[in-house]
This record gives C-alpha cells, sequence and structure tokens, in this order.
C-alpha cells in the first residue's frame, strides 16, 4: 500500500512533556546494555546508579512540567493534572522501592537469585544460593515497570493504555520469580501472577474491541474525525451513538475488569495474596505501591475521562464491588498467620477504600481525595514491607507472624516504627492513614455515597483487629526461642525506611500542603 | 494576649513524655523523678488558670486558635468553659498523685512470696516507658477536654487510646492481653462510628454554613433535617455510651479495669471514661438539640438500668478492680440521669459528679491497688481482717468507700443530692428509681469493705510479709490530699460549682430546656 508523502503527518510531540517517561526507558535501556557489556562485579554499582539518576531525572521534568495541560502525540497521551501528579507519584514511590531492591548488606548478595534460569532445587541451585553476588537484570525491569506505568496514567486512548499496561505488567511477572530463597514460592507466584494477568489484559482488549464498535462512526458519519478510540470519541459516542448500548456496557466492564485486577479488588483479586507473599518483599513493596497507583491512575482516567456520562450505570455496580473488596479484604486479613499475607490483604482492603473515593465521581474532591490516599498509602505500605525485609534469622525473613512474638523488646526501635505504620492502617489519627481515609469518606459523604461511608466505617473497624494482633505479638508476648531479631539494615533500607515513616507522620499532621497539591491537580483534559 | 494556658497544657506533658523516654532504663529513679516534677508544674499552672478563670465571665474562655488543615477548615482551637476547667483540673491533680503511688509498678513485679519470683530478663519491662506512657496520656487527656475544634476533638479522643492502651497491656494483670485489646476495639468501634458522624457534620455544615469548618461555635448554628440530625446524633452518643461507659456497652471496662495496673485503672475510671459524659454534654447536646430532646428518653433509660445493673453485679465480685468497675458503671448511671434531665440543678450535679467520682473513685482505685500489691491478689476472698496488720490503710479504704456511697460530708454526696433533686422536679419516677440505687451502693461498698478489712483474720495474709506493712509515707501523700478534697468539697463545693453551674445553664439553653419553676404547691413543673 502506498501512502501518498503529504497524508502521513508525523503527531505533534511535546518532548520536555514526555520526558519522564522517555527517561526512564531511556535509563531502562541503558540498563539492558550495561546488562550486556559490563563486567559482572561493576553492573551492581553502574545499575542502582543508573536507575536512581534516571527516577530523579524523570521527577525533576514531572516539577519543571507540572503547569502542562495538554493533548500531545496526536491525542494519544494526556500531559494533564492528575497525570502529572501520579508520573510524580511514581517518581518518588519508584525512587524509595529502588533502595530497598539495591539493599545488599541483608543477606549476602541481596534478596534477588543470582541465575534465574536455573531449575529450583538443583545441585546447581544450592551453588548459585551460595553466591555472593546476584542478578542485576532487576533494575531495568524496575525502570521499564515504572515507564509503564507512568504511561499507563497519561494515555489518553485505550490502546495506548493497553500497551502500556503490558509494558509494565511483564516486568512485574518477571520480577516476582527473582526472590533468592524460597524459590520455587517465587516462580510459582510469578506464573500465577502472569496466567491470571494475561486473563485480565485479554479482557482488557476485548473490552477496546467492543467500545470501538460502540464509538466509532462509519466514515460516511464521521465528519468531526472521531478515531473511536480516545477516551474523548468515548464520551462524545455515549451521547450520541446510535449503536448498541449493550457494547457499551459490556466493553465497559471488561475494560474495568482489566484495571480491577491490577488494583487488587475483589472477586479479582485471588493473585494478590500468593503474589505479594512469593515476591521477592521489595518487589512486593514495589507492586503493593506503584502498581496500585498506576491502577487507580487508569482507572480514575478511564470512568472520569471516558465514561463520565455513563456514571448512573457504573456507579453501583462499582460501588457494590468496592463493598465486597472492603469486606472481603478485611474479614480475610483478621485470619492470617503470615505477615505478608496479611499485608496483601490488607491492601486488598484498601483498594476497596480508594474505589470508595473513586466513586465520588463528578465531584474534584473524589479525584483529589483519591490522589491523595493512594500517596499516603502508599509511602505506607512500602515502609511497612521493607520494615518485613529487617526481620530475619538464618534462614531469610521470618513472615509468620508466631515468629514476631516479643519483638518489640528484641528491637523496640523497629517494632515502634512498625507499630506505628499499623496504626496508621488502622486510621488513627496523626497518621497519614487517618487523613488520607477521612479525604475519601469526606468526598464520598459529599457526593451522595453514605452507605459507602457506612461500609467503609464498619471494615476499618473489622480491619483494625489484625493490626491490633500484630502490635499484642510484638510488644505483650513473651519472645520466644526464635523470635528473630532485627537485622541492622543498611544505609538504603534505613533510608526507606525513615523516608516512609517520615511520609506518614508528616501527611498525618500536616497534610496542607499535599491537600494542596493535590486541589490542584485534580482536572482531567479530554 | 493572655497566657496561651490550654496549648502549654496540652504540649507541655508530651514534651515531658518524650524527654522521660529518652532516659536510661537503667536509671528508672531518675525517669520517676523527673515525671513527677514534670506533672507537678502542670499542676501548678492549672491551678493558675483556675484561678485565672472569670467566674462570671464569658462562657469560654481561654480561646487559642491556630490554623491547621486549610482545606478542611479544621484548626488547632482551645477553648475551656467551666465544665471542661474542672476536668482539666481533676486530670492535673490525678496525674501526680497516680505517678506518686505508681512508684513501683513497673519495677520488676515483686511477688510476695520470693520463691515465686521467676528469673526474668532484667529490665523485663521499662520504666521510663511506663511513665512516659502516664505523661503522655496526659497530654491527650488535656487536649480532648480543651478542643474546641470537632476534627481535633476527635484527634484526641482516639490517640488518647494508644497510651492507655500499652499501659495496659504492657504492665497490667493476668488478663492484660485480652483486656487491652477490647479496651481498644471497643473503643475503637465507637472512634469510627462517631469518624463518620463527624464527616457527616462536616458535610452538612459546609452545605448549611457556605464553608468547610470544624469550629465547634460554628457547628451548633448548623440547620439540618430531623433524619440527618438524629443519625449524627446516634454516631456521637454511641461513641461516647461505649467510652462512658452506659449499659449495655460496658463490657470492656470491668476487664480493662480489672488487668490496668492501678494507677492506669485509677486514671481510665476517674478521667478516661467521664470523656463519654463530658462529649455527651459539650457535643451531642449542642450539636443536635432536637435529636438530645427526642432521646432522651433512651438516655434516661439506660442511665437507669446501669444504676441497677452496675451496683447489682457490683455485689457480686470478688476481684476488688472488677468490683470498682462495676460501681462506676452505676455512678456513671447517675451521670447519665443528670445530664438527660435537662435541668440545670441535675446537670450541675452531673459535673460535679464527674469531679467527685473522679476524686472518689480514684482513690478507691489507688488504695486497692496499695492493698493488692501487698497481697498479690485481687480477690476479695484472698483478704480478709486485713484491718489488724493494716489498720490506717484500713481506714483510708473505708474512707474512700464510704466516699464512693456518697455519704454526706463527702463530696459526692452533694453531686448526687443535686442530681436526684434536678430529677424529681421533672421526672420522679426516673428519682426514685436511681434513689434504690444508693441503697444498693451501701451494700456493695460496705459489703466489700467488710469481707477485706474486718472480721477475722485470714491466717494467709500473716504469712505474707508485706502485708504487714501498713500505709507509707509515700502513699499518704498520694491518699492525703484525695482525702481532704473530697472532704472539703463535701462541706463546701462552691468554688466547684460556681465554675460549673454557668456552663451547665449556657449548655441547656442551646438545647432549648429552660428550667421549670421550682412551684412546690404544684409538686415540680412540667
Amino acid at each position: 500500500m502506498i501512502i501518498a508523502a503529504d497524508s502521513l503527518q508525523l503527531p505533534h510531540l511535546n518532548y520536555a512533556a514526555l520526558a519522564p517517561m522517555l527517561i526512564l526507558f531511556g535509563g531502562a535501556a541503558v540498563g539492558v546494555l550495561v546488562e550486556a557489556f559490563a563486567g559482572r562485579g561493576r553492573r551492581y554499582p553502574v545499575q542502582v546508579v543508573v536507575g536512581l539518576a534516571s527516577l530523579v531525572a524523570a521527577l525533576v521534568m514531572v516539577i519543571r512540567e507540572a503547569g502542562v495541560r495538554e493533548l500531545t502525540a496526536g491525542g494519544a497521551i494526556a500531559v494533564d493534572g492528575p497525570a502529572l501528579f501520579l508520573q510524580g507519584t511514581l517518581a518518588v514511590l519508584g525512587i524509595v522501592a529502588l533502595l530497598l531492591v539495591a539493599e545488599r548488606s541483608l543477606e549476602p548478595g541481596g534478596p534477588f537469585v543470582a541465575a534465574a534460569a536455573v531449575t529450583a532445587g538443583t545441585e546447581a541451585d544450592r551453588a548459585q544460593a551460595q553466591r555472593r553476588d546476584a542478578g542485576t537484570e532487576v533494575y531495568p525491569l524496575l525502570l521499564f515497570a515504572l515507564g509503564g506505568m507512568m504511561l499507563f496514567v497519561s494515555a489518553n486512548d485505550l490502546l495506548t493504555m493497553f500497551v502500556a499496561l503490558e509494558v509494565f505488567s511483564l516486568p512485574l511477572y518477571l520480577m516476582c520469580g527473582l526472590a533468592r530463597r524460597r524459590r520455587l514460592l517465587s516462580q510459582e507466584a510469578a506464573l500465577k501472577y502472569f496466567l491470571l494477568g494475561a486473563f485480565a489484559s485479554a479482557f482488557f482488549l476485548f473490552g477496546i474491541a467492543l467500545l470501538y464498535g460502540y464509538a466509532a462512526l462509519p466514515a460516511s458519519a464521521n465528519q468531526a474525525g472521531r478515531s473511536g478510540i480516545t477516551f474523548a470519541d468515548i464520551h462524545a459516542a455515549i451521547q450520541d451513538s446510535t449503536n448498541s448500548p449493550f457494547l457499551l456496557y459490556t466493553g465497559l466492564a471488561m475494560v474495568a475488569i482489566g484495571l480491577l485486577f491490577k488494583a487488587a479488588a475483589v472477586p479479582f483479586h485471588v493473585w494478590t495474596p500468593d503474589v505479594y507473599q512469593g515476591a521477592p518483599t521489595p518487589i512486593t513493596a514495589f507492586m503493593a505501591s506503584c502498581t496500585k497507583v498506576a491502577a487507580f491512575g487508569g482507572l480514575l482516567r478511564v470512568l472520569y475521562v471516558a465514561f463520565e456520562r455513563a456514571a448512573w450505570d457504573f456507579r453501583i455496580v462499582i460501588g457494590v464491588i468496592a463493598v465486597i473488596t472492603m469486606l472481603v479484604g478485611s474479614i480475610l486479613a483478621v485470619t492470617q498467620t503470615d505477615i505478608k499475607r496479611l499485608l496483601a490483604y490488607s491492601s486488598i482492603a484498601n483498594a476497596g477504600y480508594l474505589l470508595v473515593g473513586v466513586l465520588a465521581v463528578g465531584t474534584r474532591d473524589g479525584l483529589s481525595s483519591t490522589l491523595f490516599y493512594l500517596v499516603a498509602y502508599g509511602f505506607t505500605v512500602i515502609a511497612s514491607f521493607g520494615v518485613v525485609t529487617i526481620v530475619r534469622d538464618a534462614d531469610g525473613e521470618a513472615t509468620h507472624l508466631s515468629r514476631w512474638a516479643g519483638l518489640g523488646r528484641r528491637s523496640p526501635g523497629y517494632a515502634g516504627m512498625f507499630t506505628f505504620l499499623l496504626l496508621a492502617f488502622a486510621g488513627i489519627p496523626l497518621t497519614s492513614g487517618f487523613t488520607g481515609k477521612f479525604a475519601v469518606f469526606g468526598a464520598a459523604f459529599n457526593a451522595g455515597q453514605v452507605w459507602l461511608v457506612i461500609f467503609g466505617v464498619v471494615t476499618s473497624m473489622i480491619l483494625a483487629f489484625p493490626y491490633l494482633r500484630v502490635v499484642v505479638l510484638m510488644w505483650l508476648s513473651e519472645p520466644g526461642e526464635n523470635t528473630p531479631s532485627v537485622s541492622i539494615p543498611g544505609a538504603l533500607t534505613s533510608a526507606a525506611l525513615f523516608i516512609g515513616a517520615l511520609a506518614t507522620l508528616l501527611l498525618g499532621v500536616a497534610p496542607q500542603p499535599l491537600l494542596d497539591l493535590t486541589d490542584r491537580a485534580a482536572e482531567f483534559i479530554r | 494576649m493572655t497566657f496561651p494556658y490550654l496549648s502549654v497544657l496540652t504540649v507541655a506533658p508530651a514534651v515531658g513524655a518524650a524527654v522521660v523516654a529518652a532516659l536510661p532504663r537503667t536509671k528508672p529513679g531518675l525517669a520517676k523523678t523527673v515525671a513527677l516534677v514534670w506533672s507537678l508544674a502542670v499542676f501548678a499552672l492549672t491551678v493558675a488558670m483556675y484561678v485565672a478563670f472569670k467566674v462570671n465571665g464569658p462562657h469560654f474562655q481561654f480561646r487559642e486558635s491556630y490554623p491547621w488543615i486549610r482545606a478542611w477548615g479544621t484548626r488547632f482551637t482551645l477553648e475551656a468553659d467551666g465544665i471542661a476547667l474542672v476536668m482539666l483540673a481533676l486530670i492535673a491533680l490525678l496525674v501526680p498523685l497516680v505517678i506518686l503511688a505508681s512508684w513501683h509498678d513497673a519495677d520488676d513485679r515483686r511477688l510476695t512470696d520470693p520463691a515465686q519470683v521467676p528469673a526474668r530478663e532484667p529490665g523485663r519491662r521499662s520504666v521510663p516507658a511506663y511513665f512516659a506512657l502516664l505523661l503522655a496520656l496526659e497530654s491527650t487527656m488535656i487536649g480532648v477536654f480543651a478542643a474546641a475544634d470537632v476534627f481535633l476533638f476527635y484527634v484526641f479522643f482516639e490517640v488518647m487510646l494508644v497510651p492507655m492502651y500499652f499501659l495496659i497491656g504492657s504492665y497490667g494483670g493476668a488478663r492484660r492481653q485480652y483486656a487491652a485489646v477490647k479496651f481498644f476495639l471497643y473503643s475503637l468501634v465507637g472512634g469510627l462510628l462517631m469518624l463518620a458522624a463527624v464527616i457527616g457534620l462536616w458535610v452538612v455544615g459546609r452545605t448549611s454554613l457556605g464553608h468547610a469548618t470544624f469550629d465547634w461555635a460554628q457547628l451548633t448554628h448548623v440547620s439540618m433535617s430531623p433524619t440527618t440530625e438524629r443519625w449524627l446524633f446516634l454516631g456521637f452518643f454511641l461513641a461516647f455510651a461505649i467510652k462512658a461507659p452506659f449499659f449495655p456497652f460496658h463490657t470492656w471496662l470491668p476487664d480493662a479495669g480489672g488487668a490496668a495496673p492501678a494507677g492506669a485503672a485509677a486514671l481510665l475510671v476517674g478521667v478516661l471514661d467521664k470523656v463519654g459524659t463530658f462529649g455527651i454534654l459539650r457535643y451531642c447536646l449542642p450539636l443536635f438539640p432536637n435529636a438530645s430532646r427526642y432521646f432522651a428518653p433512651l438516655g434516661l433509660a439506660l442511665a437507669l438500668v446501669g444504676i441497677v445493673y452496675g451496683a447489682l453485679l457490683a455485689v457480686g465480685q470478688n476481684d476488688l478492680k472488677r468490683l470498682v468497675s462495676y460501681t462506676s458503671i452505676a455512678h456513671f448511671g447517675f451521670i447519665g440521669i443528670g445530664i438527660f434531665a435537662f435541668t440545670t440543678q441535675a446537670g450541675t450535679g452531673a459535673v460535679l459528679y464527674m469531679v467527685n467520682h473522679g476524686l472518689a473513685t480514684g482513690l478507691l482505685f489507688l488504695v486497692v491497688g496499695m492493698l493488692v500489691a501487698r497481697r498479690g491478689s485481687a480477690l476479695v476472698s484472698d483478704f480478709g481482717g486485713a484491718g489488724k496488720l493494716v489498720p490506717s490503710l484500713a481506714g483510708v479504704f473505708l474512707i474512700a468507700g464510704l466516699a464512693s456511697l456518697a455519704l454526706p460530708g463527702t463530696s459526692p454526696f452533694v453531686s448526687e443530692f443535686l442530681v436526684l433533686l434536678g430529677t424529681f422536679t421533672v421526672n420522679k419516677t426516673v428519682a426514685v428509681i436511681a434513689t434504690f440505687g444508693i441503697i444498693l451502693a451501701a451494700g456493695y461498698v460496705l459489703w466489700m469493705v467488710q469481707r477485706t478489712t474486718q472480721g477475722a483474720l485470714n491466717p494467709a495474709l500473716e504469712k505474707i510479709e508485706t502485708m504487714r506493712r501498713d500505709i507509707s509515707a509515700r502513699e499518704m501523700a498520694v491518699v492525703a490530699p484525695l482525702i481532704a478534697l473530697i472532704l472539703v468539697l463535701g462541706f463546701y463545693p462552691k468554688p466547684v460549682l460556681d465554675v460549673i453551674n454557668p456552663a451547665v445553664k449556657a449548655t441547656f439553653t442551646q438545647v432549648g430546656k429552660a428550667d421549670p419553676n421550682p412551684t412546690v404547691a404544684q409538686g415540680g413543673g412540667k
């Protein structure tokens, strides 16, 4: 097929506004080259520096471009308030997660496997477990994932969004399987995540197809030049499309399934506990914070920008999902005996609270409070998984709750910090958990969703119990024979813990600056 | 600009807590001394504030207001009316006495039988932490009574749980873990219900007033529909009814009071629970006057049941601390009646009762603590004829008991009399039933005193070396001020009444209940 030269116009690209993503993808590509050409011993420092430098550079660019509000790349990418805010959030949380990932002083070689392809349980595997080095492919993977997430939260049409979804999902699947210890568990987690994630992607893709069928116009009627795939087109089509609304609702449902899967909302949550438990803990921290930011960023944009006019139709469905998410997450958290699974169920319940904020659709408060909650929760969850990485014994991390008995006596400092983080999860005032909950519940109440607030409050009560149980174990139980002590964390983990706990406190005591920021950012462009 | 009494009073104990917590664990004596001196300084400042309070001045005095979270209209606003003032004075008085009384409570548990003392890890329970927790508790208690911003009140209301939780859980008796968790969860349930109501009030207020605010004074002018008002009232009321505790939300108190160390129990029952009745007076009544009138019969009924039920259960108790806890449930019934009778006389009696109950039950708990520390058991049946070994302590115990049953000449009599008199003018049935509570009170108190200190000497007591030590100078310094106050206020309650009366009158005016004219000929007005 011959395309006339004048009919193909390159879309205008605002390179400065796209810079954060370009920097991360560039940094990731450099990381791949480093893997290929640098000597084994030199890779680690080079990769850490490349990773941190890219993230900091991306953050700087986000801040420099903070005032930009425009569609670029031919309408495929929206650079607006929520996109920039979430990109900045991803960069900051990514830096903190990278600090945890790069920690190598807790165990020889760090938490990542030296050669991921070696079959678990074999002689070769035992040999590589003794090695003092580790693979460094996790760094470029992390940058690819973050780049994909940034693209995901600013994608302005469903196809770009799908590409971004895959770009950040594939590295995540890989990273889940990279644990140095308990490799079978880790690989099982990776496979489970991959299979279920593939299903979710398929749903998402099929939903796109249906929505295209709904929104696209035949060429004869397409004076406005709608492509039928951007959010603005769907928005317009909901008003004037003559196609069957069945396409709209089924398409919306399928796209929502794809997004809610990443957000870990019930009933698309079953992967969460296994994956959170099996993945290397720094990766779990990364997923719990950054994937959540990306998933809710995407969900907000799709629901607010494309489907705002269908709000009356989806609100009740997503509302029910929010309620069962909160209920299932909080009730199952009560029965957990493993700290990582407990935090996984708590993360599911928190997805429910975020959905409460999302459901204040059409109000500025709804958007800004969800953005606030994402930041608040992200810092707290990274720090709490960070604490999990340092409670360890000779076999690695001691994640079974019975092992945490009496930790407060052995290591009062870190147990105190973890208690503070748990109180934040429980929503006690003077922590970011409280201000975040107040923001989303307030927004939902204001939007007339009182029933969601009531369920939110009820589940918060249930959820307080498992957190309290951990506090009781740490402080009020006698230390057992096999209570591990806390390993002295290296500078990187210490920095990550410090940042996470400090943010939890600051956002709880003085949330005003961040509230201002989210309020200024809380406007999508279409 | 006057001296910022309230903010200094709120912050100073918190600073003290930080200082004490930072002291080395190896120097417990230093920590105790610093905590005592610090709390005495706070007391001195409170006395100065009490003197500076203008008796016939404005309803609220010492107002301070600093901006906090602008986006939500939250301000750090503190002010005190007469009700809050007397409660602040009670707190500032009780805390140094409790510190003095708990001098050895946090030391390694001294069992009476040396053979039973197990080899413990040295410094198993940190002494500085205990006294730091007491000071932290004081800070939050002062904050909760001084707050004039609903959000700020809620923050203190919830944060107050944390130090008390650790006081019970780490330093309590046999069932401390269970009691601490039960205490925390019950309070948290109430707190979260209140959070939903706080958010609701805020949203309603924002619509009605046109701007977001949590300022108590402004929120009293919010107009809302009767249904909304009733729901919001219930949210606040349930939280306070759990805190107070009223029947049927009382089951946590005997567990918490029974398991807490005596000093913490004295603060728990003496002050912390008063937040419930104070909250009803300060928040439920003025903010939701119509709903308050609507639900007043419910409040009266719960209070009446509490009086009889608490008294009956108290009679059957064999554990001294649980017994005193049950008597408190009965006493809170009297306070509840005084509040919901809606006469200035009964209301003033109720507030005075809050103070006197703090003095009398605080004293009773501290004396019980002294007995328990000697005997190594809190069971009534483990005592018997103790008066023959420790005559002075038994005498103090008797005085505390008599004050608790409101013997004329002790200060609780004045308040009980005012409550009954004020109630009788509007509701004879309630007053008559409540009067039976006094008879029951005489029963359980006298029987308790008789079984522990009178009668034949329990031979087991004689073998216990510590049981031979009569009241020490330190313990005398604890009980003397309380006994003196109980007697002085029993004969001359005017200094307290003058402060309370205008505040109560103003509160009931906000509810729209003017006092009935005491026309003797008609036997009370309608």
